[in-house]
């Protein structure tokens, strides 16, 4: 009833309603909607000696109906009809304020993620949660050279997170104590850090250079296919990948030689303190930070270098890069082997921190993920990334703490079910809203008098 | 101004290329003497644009060849080289019929991308650049000031840091000469650079050109529609129609070459056609300015040409 | 050879319904340009839609020639019906709203619907693979080599047949419609220039809307029919599949139809030989590779016509 006197007010203050059209549409709606849900949801199939049979649940399915089409009602009366609809469109884009803050969040938010193993409250989940975010972070920040700043679209960025991920697991497990004996476990990781990202950067180059000529969706759907490709051959190559088991028993990094266990020679017993657990998460915890840190600020230095310069270039218009005589070939090349690079030290990290690594974890949804992250927050931009990256993956960990739906849902019900499906829907309802991502201004990298921020909408996205 | 035995900087030979069946430049022959202005004219799709895409590396001929000597006496075979090496080594800048800038970086960042391969050098391939060492942070400071100095030419000092893409055409068309500039090259090509300009533009542009020609050491390969520019600015004409070339020579003579008037007016009548470019240039002549309200453009191909 | 002629069948057998769901993939990219990276997803749920009405109509091998024959024509049409209904809610959804946007808007849009598809039936029909007594059986024994060699026998399923025959038959029945109704002109008009297309009065909409619900139905049939051919089938299905088909598509030359089935054609046979001869393990791989292959060394595809980048 409550939606009546508001339908009577639009009709006094626009074009009266067209009654019959809106029931026409709600009516496609809902049938529309009976036909999505209808089968798949109100009939599912489960085995019973060996053949299936169906189980119906015309209930559920009715309700979801009427929620879809009582919400185009809602739509059509609120929305539509509503007079004035242009501010409405206006409000519901704002502009997040994140260049005239930035000045402030920035240091804030450095000066939090620097003492926030020790900020009251924080406890072991929340400093393993900040180690995820900082992974991806950072995962975006590399993958962000390639696609943002040179405008080339890689979806098999995984691959070279993968790289690093084995090349720290092979190397720490086997062919360190093989070579240099058991001694030099405790220090595997610091040695194999640099290996691990020269080994990925390498792999950007072999894998960057048969796509150079491809452009757009076709670059993306090689690069998707050349992730696959990394993935099958680590399942099957058992013999040195380990298969589909992967490589257990990484060792975990130390104190720059000092391991996180209790009793003599430990950590805790060298620096004095009691034995704790969380001890090791806040040094990996430090470890991601400072590489995360350390992305950063190697890619603002070099997009004020001519390499960083050049990539940007690349990404509005590569024939005139050309006729500036940029070598384009070596311009992508380094751009995938920079991009890679970090993803290996990534990778290395993941391992360490894990002590396991299987194929499972570098599926394509991986580089999906990170691929949102960057063109959520808007391509190019380094705070952007920190944004979506808390955003998408803190919203992963909000399914972990709707517990409390359990007890209002039917039995059975488990909200981790579903984040997969929030996510995969906030992102196309996201695109929608805001197609450029959360930051749309471009920061020049060189500047003769004044600096003014570059609208995005300027900035080409890039034809590879 | 220019003679045939003067020191010839380009010499294109029997240059020809063909998509699929059509034969956009058809043995095409000419030279470009160094420091002179070269203008290439010719009704639309007559293949100019062609030329300077062969001279740039941006397509490979079908046939002939492309060699540059360099004061030095260096030759170089442009046909041979890749596109940026063209720009590289060559040192031939060009500008796009349609603009091409980098639209979202500002135009300052426009004009020290050009200076890439100087600054790229001098960051010691980003090793040393990325530590930033001295000879770096010296080569960019010296970078940015060139770029302030082809700002002031073409008068876009004032609009350094906005972003390309915001330029009104005109500046465009200026900073794209400008970075073109900034790859400090021994011959520019350039695309028709006053397409679609206002009188105001144009006049801007013509100072930049003069500026360019009366300052710098450098050839000019000039695409233009504009007769009056063409007549009164260059040293040399090249005449395409359908990728042939119709006539070369200095503006005198191929003004008064009857096979250009006919390509260019399509009239059998030769005194008459005659007759309209003489006052079209008379007309220039007159206005040392070259504003473009005086300038009458030449129909690019005059309907129902008659062959 | 008799093992040869085997692989052949089954290759062809694949490839069709490779070709079949390639077909949606380059009528879309044809006309608006973008990977539709939902619709192998549309072909997954073309097959579980199949998969619930074989069920709800108590099919089994057991039944007549003509009841099975009849009864998979009525799962083929509702099939058909449901997939549509999906791409085309895709469309207006995911597409429409970012059409001529920010080019990697529509890419994230299309991924994440992907993902909304596969987990809406993971979550709905629940994530383990759904097998299904064979209904079409029996077939032909067409060569045989003798036990002194080796016994092998070749065999060509009445599946086999099924399969091919229903795929030439689709075949047939678009390329008509492409060719010889107006909606087919208004496609091509729309592949070459949409904005002069609608400035001569083509709707764009209606149009984009119809070649994503003929791609569906396309999709839907090789969803019943790979569901059928495999026996089994699961919410992941349609991953691979796409990829694969997105390959032949590439391959056969993007935009093109008979190229669609060329290529899915090719793509079917190296998977199966692949798998035959070399390693069965590797046989995606073999498939990537020749994505990537292709891409690189043929963009334009086989049916495709070459482009020259204008400068
Ligand atoms: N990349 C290309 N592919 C096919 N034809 C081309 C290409 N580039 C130019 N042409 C053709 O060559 C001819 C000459 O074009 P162009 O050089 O652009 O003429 P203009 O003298 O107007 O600059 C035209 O017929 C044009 O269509
Ligand atoms: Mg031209």
């Amino acid at each position: 009833m409550a939606i009546v006197p508001k339908s009577n007010d639009v009709m006094t203050e626009t074009q009266p309603l067209n009654i019959a059209a809106i029931a026409k549409d709600v009516l496609f709606t809902a049938i529309l909607a009976f036909l999505i849900l209808g089968p798949i949801l109100g009939l599912k199939t489960f085995a019973i000696t060996g053949s299936l049979a169906l189980e119906q649940r015309w209930g559920m399915v009715s309700v979801f109906v009427a929620i879809v089409a009582g919400g185009r009602l809602a739509y059509h009366l609120l929305v539509w009809n509503k007079p004035q609809a242009k501010p409405a469109r206006a409000i519901s884009m704002p502009t997040l304020p994140v260049m005239s803050f930035g000045k402030y969040i920035i240091p804030v938010v450095l000066l939090v993620a620097i003492f926030l193993p020790f900020l009251p409250g924080v406890d072991r989940r929340i400093v393993d949660l900040a180690i995820l975010i900082l992974t991806y972070i950072m995962l975006g920040w590399g993958l962000n050279i390639v696609v943002g700043l040179a405008g080339l679209l890689d979806l098999g960025y995984v691959a070279f997170y993968a790289v690093g991920a084995y090349a720290y697991a092979l190397l720490a497990t086997i062919y360190l104590p093989a070579w240099f004996g058991d001694g030099i476990v405790p220090w595997a990781f610091f040695i194999t850090l640099p290996i691990a990202g020269i080994l990925a950067a390498l792999w950007g180059v072999i894998l960057g250079f048969p796509v150079l000529r491809l452009r757009g969706d076709y670059l993306a759907i090689v690069t998707l296919a050349f992730g696959e490709i990394v993935r099958v051959v680590l399942i099957n190559w058992s013999d040195f990948t380990g298969g589909p088991a992967g490589i257990g028993g990484i060792p975990r990094p130390s104190f720059f030689g000092l391991p996180f266990t209790d009793g003599e020679g430990g950590f805790a017993a060298f620096f004095g303190l009691d034995f704790k657990p969380i001890h090791r998460i806040i040094f990996l915890y430090y470890v991601i930070l400072v590489l995360a840190l350390f992305t950063n600020f190697v890619t603002m230095r070099l997009r004020r270098l001519p390499v960083g310069r050049a990539w940007e270039a690349l990404r509005e218009d590569e024939i005139a890069c050309r006729s500036l005589g940029i070598n384009t070939t070596s311009t992508k090349l380094t751009a995938f082997a920079i991009g890679a690079m970090f993803a290996g030290f990534a990778g290395s990290f993941f391992a360490t921190r894990q002590g396991f690594v299987s194929p499972e974890s570098f599926v394509f949804l991986e580089s999906f993920i990170i691929l949102a992250i960057v063109v959520l927050g808007g391509l190019g931009s380094q705070i952007g990334v920190v944004i979506a990256a808390i955003v998408i993956i803190g919203s992963f960990e909000v399914f972990r703490e709707l517990n409390f739906l359990k007890a209002v849902m039917p039995a059975g019900f488990d909200p981790v079910q579903y984040r997969m499906l929030a996510v995969g829907a906030a992102l196309v309802l996201i695109m929608r809203w805001k197609p450029r991502g959360f930051v749309t201004r471009r920061e020049p990298s060189v500047i003769l008098k004044e600096k003014k921020a570059i609208p995005t909408d300027l900035v080409a996205e890039g034809h590879g | 101004m220019s003679a045939a035995g003067q020191d010839v900087l380009l010499r294109v030979e029997h240059l020809t290329m063909r998509f699929g069946g059509l034969t956009a430049i058809g043995d095409l022959s000419f030279t470009a003497a160094r420091n002179d202005i070269t203008a290439i004219i010719g009704p639309n799709g007559a293949g100019k644009t062609t030329v300077f895409n062969c001279l740039t590396g941006f397509y490979k001929p079908t046939e002939g060849s492309v060699i540059l000597t360099h004061e030095d006496g260096k030759q170089f075979l442009l046909e041979r080289m890749d596109d940026f090496r063209i720009s590289q080594r060559a040192r031939v800048a060009r500008t796009f019929q349609n603009i091409r800038l980098f639209a979202g970086m500002t135009v300052l960042e426009n004009l020290m991308v050009a200076q890439h391969n100087t600054l790229m050098r001098a960051s010691g391939f980003t090793v040393t650049g990325i530590f930033n060492s001295p000879t770096y942070v010296r080569a960019n400071r010296e970078a940015v000031e060139f770029s302030e100095y082809w700002l002031e030419k073409a008068g876009l000092v004032d609009r350094a840091d906005d972003p390309a893409g915001e330029l009104p055409y005109g500046d465009q068309r200026r900073l794209e000469i400008a970075r073109a500039m900034c790859t400090k090259p021994v011959l520019l090509c350039l695309d028709e650079p006053a397409a679609g300009l206002n009188p105001r533009e144009s006049e801007d542009l013509n100072r930049l050109l003069l500026d360019i020609r009366k300052e710098q050491e450098i050839a000019i390969l000039l695409i233009e529609h504009d007769m009056s520019v063409v007549m009164g600015i260059s040293d040399h004409i090249v005449v395409l129609d359908y990728g042939v070339k119709i006539s070369d020579g200095s503006p005198a003579e191929v003004r008064n070459d009857p096979a250009v008037i006919r390509a260019y007016l399509g009239v059998e009548d030769e005194e008459e056609a005659e007759a309209v470019v003489e006052s079209a240039v008379a007309a220039a002549a007159k206005k040392p300015a070259r504003t473009k309200v005086a300038a009458k453009k030449l129909p690019a191909r005059k309907k129902g040409a008659r062959k | 050879m008799e093992y040869f002629l085997q692989q052949l069948i089954n290759g062809i057998t694949l490839g069709s319904i490779y070709g079949l769901i390639a077909i949606g993939y380059t009528m879309v990219y044809g006309i608006i340009g973008m990977i539709n990276f939902a619709h192998g997803d549309v072909f997954m749920v073309g097959g579980f839609v199949s998969l619930i009405a074989i069920v709800a109509l108590g099919i089994t091998g057991g039944s007549g020639f003509f009841p099975i024959i009849l009864a998979l024509v009525l799962v083929v049409f509702i099939a058909m019906i449901i997939a549509s209904a999906y791409n085309w809610t895709v469309e207006r959804v995911a597409y429409r709203p970012l059409r001529g946007s920010f080019r990697l808007a529509p890419l994230i849009s299309a991924i994440g619907m992907s993902i909304v598809l596969q987990e809406f039936v993971r979550i709905a029909q629940d994530g383990r693979p759904k097998p299904l007594q064979p209904i079409v059986t029996g077939g032909y024994e067409i060569m045989s080599r003798a036990a002194a060699q080796g016994e092998f026998i070749v065999r060509l399923s009445n599946m086999q047949i099924f399969i091919i025959i229903t795929t030439l038959i689709l075949m047939a029945i678009f390329t008509a419609i492409i060719t010889r109704t107006s909606l087919g002109r208004a496609q091509r008009s729309c592949e070459q220039d949409m904005k002069m297309a609608s400035l001569l009065g083509i709707d764009i909409n209606k149009t984009i809307s119809i070649t994503f619900i003929m791609g569906a139905a396309l999709a839907a049939v090789a969803g019943l029919m790979f569901f059928l051919y495999y026996g089994v089938t699961d919410f992941y299905v349609g991953f691979l599949a796409g990829i694969k088909a997105f390959t032949a598509a590439v391959l056969g030359g993007i935009g093109s139809i008979p190229g669609a089935m060329i290529g899915g054609l090719i793509i079917g046979l190296i998977e199966v030989f692949w798998s035959a001869y070399f390693s069965i393990e590797y046989k995606d791989v073999a498939a990537f590779a020749m994505l990537a292959a292709v891409l690189i060394f043929l963009p334009q595809g086989i049916l495709g016509k070459p482009e020259i980048e204008k400068v």
